[in-house]
């Protein structure tokens, strides 16, 4: 508990001092290609608070987050918190999503290899989850686009839209949730596909670490039926790498699946993370450094939390 | 025996069911997805993919170029650009008069305008625009270069406005400054602070903006009373793509029906498409890259770490005759470009220059290892030249690696120049890490690139000895170039109005930077872009013939485009394609699953036995 503060305090810190090392001139970015005057960099440097020297924008900074003010973005001019509120439930929606699917499909192939070591369906669910888990994201997502969305040129009709997350003009709820769940399909597809071997070869492989276990000869001895060794004995126990795992993942679900993100122009927080750096606009990617960082710290720490109630072993 | 065949039986409906639930993903959406999906709600809808995020959709902040064309269409101008000349031509002043001096400037304002809140439009919104930039430094962020000059604008009456001058300025015709309502304007606290986001937007060009969701899309409404007369269609919408070969293929589907900023092999695969016509516009950009010629403040301290031959113009003409600008033109940019002559892209006529005969610096290794040879850069042991000062010729090159034609070119400049006995390293790099060496002087050779708009001053500007920095850092500089002759050209350009008078002096300040050879140019890339033809019947390109789409001066574009009558917009809230697409991909899932429950079952089934 006090680690996790402590963490987080630090992140605060070089949240500040890290980005700063960034080459580029934001104001410079900015007014890229424009006819600007001098008077106008100098304005822009003012109501970017750069104009201070950088002890003073350090202590603004500090002061800004005792008061929960991120600060306010250079390339949105808006409050950074409220960029972030935004961008959030779109990436906890899709990364969401697709990390909860990916588990429950990889323990239970995992499972599934691991209860029928060698046999034909072991080799394969394992190979085709190694050879996904090694395909680029970006590339499998362009694919999918092509076969699903380009329709391959016009070979195939057009099933799946290109990309966003909702078409400009749908109104109403029904049709609203329809139609985003028709944008999600391609991304959550492309982010399973590419993230569930990890599950799967975890759940796998702890499961054969407890396949030779007495407690299992005894329970079979017991007459219990195999599904039921499974079951009640063996998963329970192997299943607390795969949630640390979960847990794990589960933090780094704010911070997005920045290149799902991208080919698919969902507008998450990986894609604001990434369009944060390129300015670089300070405000917002130290917010969102802070922000992803302290949801990382935090379901680490839920995940320490939850242990004790899964093992009994943990509790003392 | 029995409790193995149960099972077996009950499985292959299911199987049936996963496989119909594939073939239902694959057949079932009907082929005329194009067209209908671009409608939404009803009407006529023209959808355009975009890419960069708006950073104010208030025209006092606004610097990107998606803002400010966006400001383009839901604001009118005092004055606009003629589609097919550039010509400035009326817009809200229906006409104009300057004074002897040049120095008050009287506008006529058009008489029946009106905001799209039904309030009327004067000539006193038009003087509140310019005086609050005047006076309000926040409200000068973005546009404040237009009036720094301006002594004082008035509306004697509801029809006059006069700009009074400090000095004359050449750009009293382009003015690129949205006129505001100032009934919303005037009660903002703070310009800073405000991005005009209540919708819809009150203004007065020939859209209004009515929906904005940041990075996904944004829509406006055509204005049916915009006095040039309406837009062909009736609603406008960008709609966000981060990756730009998703882009194309929303253009293959049809769900966007134009796609700007194409590469050469995205446009050359566009060619066979029926339903895609591409747009290969004369490049308003220019590809090149500067020369360190000895970085120093506007108080002439030097700074920086630039390699001492590169003050030598010898050195630096030497590595102009070293590349071989046809061979970019070809192999870099697929024949999609132009070799590059002056500074200025040939798609300005007036202004474009080319150097005589004797003067030029083509491609031709021999001529420069000649060049080279008799200014005492001998070549060493490992064939690199030394300069007579004793330093190696080893130039650090400092590239986008953002941009694929930089590097390739780059790539190219590093074979090319071994051949005179120059050692390039080439450093492929961040723009952001660009612009702190260029700031701080760190570089040989660094790469450029500028969009060039119809009136020069701008990119003359950033080469003139103004533009050094008062201090190391940032600078307004493209180039730490400093010349007397060019300078006192820049001065007198800017205040001459006869334009065949001006045009010969942005000629003779091209041949200056041409002479230098530290800012060089090597390319003036086309623009490329393509629309669905089977959605867009007709859009006015700018200038015509040869011109772009995109990033118009102007709103010609969008404005002109009018849509296929025989496109069946069905006007549907989702899409049929949308419904069955669903229903395909939860009909998959549930059958894998239901599938996957009853191998389990049947699997413990016959473990039991």
């Amino acid at each position: 508990m006090l680690g996790s503060v402590v963490s987080l305090l630090a992140v605060m810190l070089t949240g500040f001092f890290l980005f700063r090392i960034l080459p580029g001139d934001p104001v410079r970015t900015m007014t890229q290609g424009r006819a600007v005057t001098v008077e106008q960099l100098a304005e822009l440097r003012r109501q970017f608070g750069l104009d201070k020297p950088l002890p003073q924008q350090f202590l603004d900074y500090c002061l800004g987050l005792l008061r929960f003010d991120l600060g306010t973005s250079f390339q949105y001019r808006a409050p950074v918190a409220e960029l972030i509120a935004e961008r959030l439930w779109p990436t906890v929606l899709l990364v969401g999503t697709g990390t909860v699917i990916a588990a429950m499909l990889g323990l239970w192939l995992g499972t599934r290899a691991a209860w029928r070591r060698g046999s034909v369906t072991d080799r394969l669910s394992t190979g085709v989850a190694l050879t996904l888990w090694s395909v680029p994201t970006f590339w499998l997502g362009l694919i999918l686009i092509v076969v699903f969305a380009g329709g391959l040129g016009g070979v195939l009709p057009h099933l799946f839209p290109t990309g966003g997350m909702a078409s400009p003009g749908v109104t109403g709820f029904l049709p609203g949730v329809l139609d985003v769940a028709h944008h999600m399909v391609l991304p959550v597809t492309t982010m399973v596909a590419v993230v569930y071997a990890q599950y799967l070869l975890i759940m796998r492989s702890s499961l054969l670490d407890e396949m030779g276990g007495d407690y299992l000869v005894t329970a079979r001895a017991k007459g219990l039926r195999d599904a039921l060794v499974l079951r009640r004995h063996a998963v329970p126990n192997a299943l607390l790498p795969t949630v640390t795992l979960i847990f794990l993942n589960l933090g780094g679900v704010v911070a997005g699946a920045i290149l799902v993100e991208a080919v698919f122009s969902w507008p998450g927080l990986g894609m604001l993370f990434y369009e944060a750096l390129r300015v670089p606009d300070l405000p917002l990617v130290q917010g969102l450094f802070i922000f992803f960082s302290a949801s990382v710290i935090f379901m680490n720490l839920l995940a320490d939390l939850v242990y004790p109630l899964l093992d009994p072993r943990v509790r003392t | 025996m029995l409790l193995r065949q149960v099972p077996s039986r009950r499985r292959t409906p299911r199987r049936l069911t996963a496989v119909a639930a594939i073939a239902a993903l694959v057949l079932a959406a009907p082929p005329a997805a194009a067209g209908a999906d671009t409608a939404g709600g009803s009407g006529s809808t023209l959808t355009v993919a975009a890419s960069q995020p708006v950073d104010s959709l208030s025209p006092f902040l606004a610097q990107r170029a998606i803002s400010t064309n966006i400001h383009r269409l839901i604001y009118d101008f005092l004055t606009n650009y003629d589609a097919e000349t550039n010509e400035p031509i009326p817009a809200l002043a229906e006409s104009w008069e300057a004074s002897d001096d040049q120095l008050t400037w009287t506008y006529t304002i058009r008489d029946g305008l009106e905001w799209s809140d039904g309030e009327p439009l004067t000539a006193d919104d038009v003087a509140w625009t310019f005086t609050t930039m005047m006076e309000d430094e926040a409200a000068a962020t973005a546009n404040g270069n237009f009036v720094a000059n301006f002594e004082q604008v008035t509306a004697p009456d509801e029809h006059t406005v006069v700009i009074e001058l400090r000095e004359p300025q050449a750009t009293m015709l382009a003015l690129d400054v949205p006129i505001l309502p100032r009934h919303v304007w005037e009660d903002v606290d703070d310009y800073a602070e405000f991005n005009n986001d209540d919708l819809p937007i009150v203004g007065s060009g020939p859209f209004v903006l009515t929906e904005h969701r940041p990075n996904q899309s944004i829509t406006l409404e055509a204005n049916e009373n915009y006095w040039r007369g309406a837009p062909g269609f009736e609603r406008l919408v960008f709609t966000y793509y981060n990756d730009q070969d998703a882009m194309v293929e929303a253009l293959r589907s049809g769900e966007v029906s134009f796609v700007p900023d194409l590469t050469p092999a995205q446009a050359d695969s566009l060619e066979g498409n029926d339903a895609v016509t591409v747009n290969a516009a004369d490049g308003k950009r220019f590809n090149g890259f500067t020369i360190n010629p000895g970085a120093r403040t506007a108080d002439g301290d030097e700074f920086g770490d630039g390699h001492p031959a590169l003050q030598d113009r010898v050195v630096r003409q030497a590595i102009m005759r070293a590349i071989d600008k046809d061979a970019l033109v070809e192999t870099v940019h697929g024949g999609y470009a132009e070799a590059a002559e002056g500074y200025i892209p040939a798609r300005y006529s007036d202004y474009y220059w080319a150097p005589e005969d004797g003067d030029r610096l083509d491609f031709d290794p021999d001529a420069a290892n000649e060049m080279l040879d008799e200014a005492g850069y001998e070549r060493g042991d490992d064939g690199v030249r030394v300069s007579p000062d004793g330093d190696p010729l080893t130039f650090r090159m400092f590239v986008h690696n953002d941009r694929p034609a930089f590097v390739q070119t780059g790539q190219f400049m590093e074979e090319w120049l071994a051949d005179i006995g120059i050692e390039v390293e080439g450093n492929y790099v961040d723009p952001n890490q660009i612009t702190d060496r260029l700031n701080n002087g760190e570089y040989d050779l660094i790469f450029t690139s500028w969009n060039v708009n119809p009136d020069p001053d701008f990119v003359l500007g950033i080469h003139t000895c103004d533009a050094l920095p008062e201090q190391p850092g940032t600078m307004r500089s493209d180039s730490f170039f400093c010349d007397e002759r060019y300078d006192e050209l820049y001065d007198q350009q800017i205040q001459e109005y006869d334009p065949a008078r001006r045009a010969e002096i942005v000629r003779e300040m091209q041949q200056i930077l041409y002479d230098e050879a530290v800012v060089n140019v090597l390319t003036y890339p086309d623009m490329l872009e393509a629309y669905r033809s089977d959605q867009i019947a007709d859009i006015q390109v700018q200038p015509e013939p040869g011109g772009n789409i995109w990033n118009q001066d102007g709103y010609w574009s969008w404005w002109s485009a009018t849509p296929v009558e025989a496109a069946g917009g069905d006007g549907g809230g989702v899409p049929v394609t949308a419904i069955v697409g669903i229903a395909a991909a939860v009909l998959v899932l549930g059958g894998g699953i239901g599938f996957l429950v009853l191998r389990r079952r049947s699997a413990t089934a016959e473990d039991r036995e």
